[in-house]
């Protein structure tokens, strides 16, 4: 009998599928206990996996603001629910206790971290963009015929990453490195 | 990619060039389905891995021979008459001529014509097709013209013979002509074949004809655009691909529009004119870049001022700006900030230990990530005083997938959306949110400049939704997919789109600055009704069925949601189907087509007609369907920087001297000199640096180990940073399997774990014994403390600042290294 994990989850309960994926044991209880467990008063949420570029789909089930389970998406019709063990540790970049939560800060020379607020920190990298912009930025440039060409570009700031991020990001990402005059604009698919 | 994973189950053969049961297991269910289905599986790989244990034949080759094998198909094709023909005379310029003067390096060993020695490049004005009187390229049908690219393909592969590809690749003869005759004889109306590749293929100095090399082959089989058929890109990362169409890529904006040069491109018309091409999809340029701009500025962007083409930066050369060009020219101070937004080059990129190097003369650092990366902390990297990096370094904590709502586009461009499933944690934000609040801060510094050069970026909008800290998504990908900026009305003064509505196509767009669109490619994804109900096509999800398997209403594919590119091809000249078995896209004369009075004729089938769908087979450019090429063929002839032919070269570093001509080295490859001795390189054959190493991938581990090495459920399921060395090299050093020994190169050296394997053979290369060894790169010296396995020395510091001349990709799957037992 040939039974994908699909039909099997529609069909959790049903003692013949049990006893059928189970090679004569009947699991089918112990399954449909823990599917009701794990999810009881969790929401789900339509998931991506974050790791290689197949795209698995995922289910998060997420209870209280904190997520308790991540699952293959059984739907998905080029992954059938698979994951890999990358994506099937993915619940572990959110709840990591090696994780930072703080915006971290490095003064030059230092040998530590020092915790600073948001505020802080965006009021300087604001700062430090808007002042080395304004030092460097290349505004004319002669090109080979020698005539005076608008370049408006700005070589001494480099941006790299990500693939891992969402299309809007990168296409925010993209619209502000572009809008600034930024042209060391790169990513990991050069790699 | 040109196809769609689920439709590989439809191959009768799958040649996997890389390890995709390990590095895309999920992915590799359909080469499952497929030998189920009675497919047959090549794995050409040096090593024995888990693709090769599920494969008919596993074929290794020595790393950075992958042409003279591609080149030996080719010529096997040709000679035993195993090629598609009637696809390879219509729908490919095969029956094109070429320019007489033009020449190949049969003839000039191992250059084409137009070299320049001191320039390190190409003249490459014969490298073209010979037109007739009206401008139109001659053809010569029956493929005998000495001068058809047929002919000249032919006469270029001659030498790629067996017993060439034995000498160089160290495939023994009669293995070759085994996998030959396997993936060659299923071609032709019945039957399909596909490629698989990943960056086994990409990351050489021949990087891009390696990937040319391979689709010319399946041009030759008949094999793109057709179910079972196709070329299977397997990228890295979850969203590499939706990353390259946004273009956060030097050369290029959203949509794989050029990035403007300062000579070629001094103003809008001549960008336009130059970039333009006569025939092909690509006749629509004009429309994607002038909605891009409308995009990027708004209002501000007017046909005055040339819709703010001059606020963009003009690139000064051509050769400047990638990844690797970046720590060059970063370590030579010419770099002083830098915003490392997920991505970890201390440990990631080629000669990691330069990019460190680099990274210590900045003066100011910006990194976005879920984690403390080593490029993070690149002043506590080992040897390194932090009192001596005066870098100022700003780390503000990212937020995951599941945190945040967004859309990813995978391997096989199909763009998915995720929900957010809980809020981020304490300060950490969303990537989305750190790009729109710096911008914020940036308009603030910037509000009352009345400098024309600061006019563009004030004018660019990054507030979406109703809370400029915390971006709507939605927004954002409405934005990427185009709205009209006005009402626009159709010829009788009906309102098609009112001002602001989403455009359903791309169809649809103007260059007049009625549509902005921040990336052509995506248009679709979003619909909008007149009231501004918005449907956002990645979130659909519907699964597939019988009806359909390609699973249409899963998500949205680029482009027009079409799941295989080119399925023109699928059909014959007539628009039948070539064979019952593999039809997938065809010509229905019967079906209702052009409106208004539905007049019979239109393309149908399994999957969206990536064609005009109404454009008949016998119409003018009916029967050609490699629409976003100008000459509307598939490339057989196609110049790049390096030829329009893939020719072998050796890589920059190998222990052998080219044995099919005098040109060692790809004649216009990209070497960076870098002072302080920061990227020295092996002499051919050095004896200190004897064997070949490739880097690799593995199962449980990410990249560069970003979203691995700090997660215990896969931190743990590898003892320790290693590296794979044959039994027969261990006996020669007298290795133990599990003792440390040391792996070192020009560039750097690496102490790892041996693991003494029978996945890896020697080679015989012309009689000689060649060693190859093999190393995984996922490790830094950041980790889990309780795991001390998690953490290790970083392979990338063996490798060297070298580039493919097209792209800059880097050399890492082939240069050279020693081995020594223990610590050295």
């Amino acid at each position: 009998m040939s039974l994908s994990r699909r039909d099997f989850l529609k069909a959790s309960g049903a003692t013949a599928a049990g006893v059928a994926a189970g090679g004569g044991v009947d699991l089918a209880p112990v399954q449909a206990a823990a599917t009701s467990l794990r999810i009881k008063e969790a929401k789900v949420f339509a998931g991506v996996c974050p790791y290689c570029a197949v795209g698995c789909g995922q289910l998060i089930y997420a209870k209280d603001n904190t997520i308790i389970d991540i699952e293959g998406n059984p739907d998905t019709p080029h992954t059938l629910g698979r994951l890999c063990p990358k994506g099937a540790a993915t619940i572990q970049l959110s709840n990591n206790p090696l994780r930072p939560t703080k915006a971290l800060y490095r003064a030059p020379g230092s040998d530590k971290w020092e915790e600073r607020p948001l505020e802080w920190m965006y009021e300087r990298i604001a700062k430090r963009y808007y002042d080395t912009r304004e030092q460097h930025f290349i505004e004319t440039e002669k090109n080979k015929d020698g005539q005076d060409v608008t370049v408006n570009r700005l070589e001494a700031i480099a941006s790299l990453g990500s693939a891992c991020i969402d299309n809007e990001e990168c296409y925010l990402l993209s619209k502000l490195n572009r809008t600034l005059g930024i042209v060391y604009h790169e990513h990991q698919a050069r790699v | 990619m040109t196809t769609n994973l689920i439709d590989i189950q439809n191959a009768d053969v799958i040649m996997a060039t890389s390890n995709m049961a390990e590095n895309h297991p999920v992915g590799f269910q359909w080469v499952m389905k497929a030998k189920e289905r009675g497919a047959k599986l090549i794995h050409v790989d040096p090593r024995y891995t888990r693709t090769s244990a599920a494969a008919d034949l596993h074929v290794p080759l020595r790393s950075g021979t992958n042409i003279v094998f591609f080149g030996g198909l080719i010529r096997y094709a040709i000679e035993k008459n195993l090629y598609f023909r009637d696809y390879v005379v219509h729908y490919t310029n095969a029956s094109f001529l070429i320019d007489p003067a033009f020449k190949t390096p049969t003839d000039l060993d191992g250059l084409f014509t137009g070299y320049d020695p001191a320039k390190k490049s190409y003249d490459r004005s014969s490298w073209k097709y010979q037109l007739d009187g009206e401008g139109n390229p001659k053809r010569d049908l029956t493929l005998r013209d000495p001068n058809t690219v047929f002919q000249l393909l032919r006469r270029h592969y001659g030498r790629y013979t067996v017993e060439m590809v034995e000498k160089v690749c160290g495939i023994p003869r009669a293995k070759f002509e085994e996998t030959a005759k396997l993936f060659c004889s299923n071609a032709g109306p019945d039957k399909t074949g596909t490629i698989t590749y990943a960056l086994n293929l990409t990351q050489h100095t021949n990087g891009v004809e390696n990937i040319r090399a391979l689709a010319m082959l399946q041009l030759l089989l008949g094999n793109i655009g057709r179910p079972g058929g196709g070329i299977v890109a397997l990228r890295g990362h979850a969203n590499v691909q939706g990353a390259t169409d946004l273009e956060l890529l030097y050369h290029e904006l959203p949509g794989y529009l050029p990035m403007p040069l300062r000579d070629a491109h001094p103003d809008l018309q001549t960008y336009l004119e130059r970039e333009t091409p006569k025939g092909g999809y690509w006749v629509n340029r004009p429309k994607f870049m002038v909605s891009l701009l409308k995009a990027f500025y708004g209002d501000a962007a007017t046909k005055d001022n040339e819709y703010g083409y001059h606020w963009l930066p003009k690139r000064a050369s051509a050769d400047a700006y990638s990844h690797q060009h970046i720590f060059a020219d970063m370590y030579e101070g010419k770099i002083k900030g830098f915003l490392a937004d997920g991505q970890n080059p201390a440990v990631g990129g080629p000669n990691a230990k330069l990019a460190r190097a680099a990274m210590h003369k900045l003066d100011w650092m910006v990194v976005v990530d879920i984690f403390l990366t080593e490029t993070a902390e690149v002043w506590k990297a080992p040897g390194t005083n932090p009192k001596d990096v005066k870098t100022e370094v700003f780390f503000i904590p990212a937020a995951p997938a599941a945190e945040k709502d967004g859309s990813l586009t995978n391997t096989m461009r199909l763009i998915q959306w995720h929900q957010k499933a809980v809020d981020p944690p304490g300060m950490v934000q969303t990537d989305a949110q750190f790009f729109c609040t710096l911008a914020h801060r940036l308009q603030k510094l910037y509000a009352g400049s009345t400098k024309s050069r600061d006019k563009g970026f004030l004018a660019a909008n990054f507030t979406y939704g109703a809370k400029p800290d915390h971006p709507d998504m939605v927004q954002v990908l409405k934005e990427i997919n185009g709205f009209a900026t006005e009402d626009i009305t159709d010829k009788d003064g009906n309102v098609v789109y009112r001002k602001g509505q989403a455009v359903a196509s791309f169809g649809h767009l103007t260059d007049d600055g009625k549509t902005a669109s921040g990336c052509w490619i995506y248009t679709g994804v979003v619909t909008e009704t007149p009231d501004g109900t918005l449907t956002n096509k990645a979130d659909a999800r519907k699964p597939a069925d019988d009806k359909d398997y390609l699973g249409h209403g899963w998500g949205f594919a680029w482009p027009a949601n079409r799941r295989i590119i080119y399925n023109r091809a699928a059909a014959d000249l007539k628009g039948r189907p070539w064979s019952e078995k593999k039809k997938l896209v065809w010509w229905d004369p019967k079906a209702p087509g052009a409106k208004p009075e539905d007049k019979p004729g239109k393309w149908v089938g399994l999957d969206v007609p990536d064609f005009n769908p109404l454009l008949a087979p016998d119409a003018k450019n009916g029967d050609k369907p490699f629409i976003m090429r100008s000459d509307l063929v598939g490339g057989l002839f196609g110049p790049l920087n390096d030829g329009p032919f893939p020719e072998h070269y050796e890589p920059v570093e190998s222990p052998v001297t080219n044995m099919l001509s005098k040109t060692q080295i790809n004649p216009v490859v990209k070497i960076w000199t870098v002072p302080d001795g920061k990227n020295e390189l092996a002499a051919v054959g050095a004896a200190e640096y004897p064997y070949v190493i490739t880097t690799y991938r593995l199962t449980e581990h990410h990249l560069s180990g970003v979203m691995s090495r700090y997660l215990p459920m896969l931190a743990e399921l590898h003892h320790s940073h290693f590296a794979e060395i044959s039994h027969e090299l261990a006996r020669e050093l007298k290795i133990e399997n599990g003792e440390k020994i040391t792996v070192l190169s020009p560039r750097g050296k690496v102490h790892v774990t041996a693991m003494v394997t029978n996945r890896f053979k020697p080679f015989v290369i012309d009689g000689k014994t060649i060693h190859q060894i093999g190393v995984p790169w996922h490790w830094g010296w950041n980790g889990i403390e309780k795991l001390p396995g998690s953490r290790g020395d970083i392979t990338n510091d063996l490798s060297a600042t070298v580039g493919d001349p097209n792209v800059y990709i880097q050399e890492t799957k082939a240069f050279v290294c020693n081995v020594k037992k223990g610590v050295v």
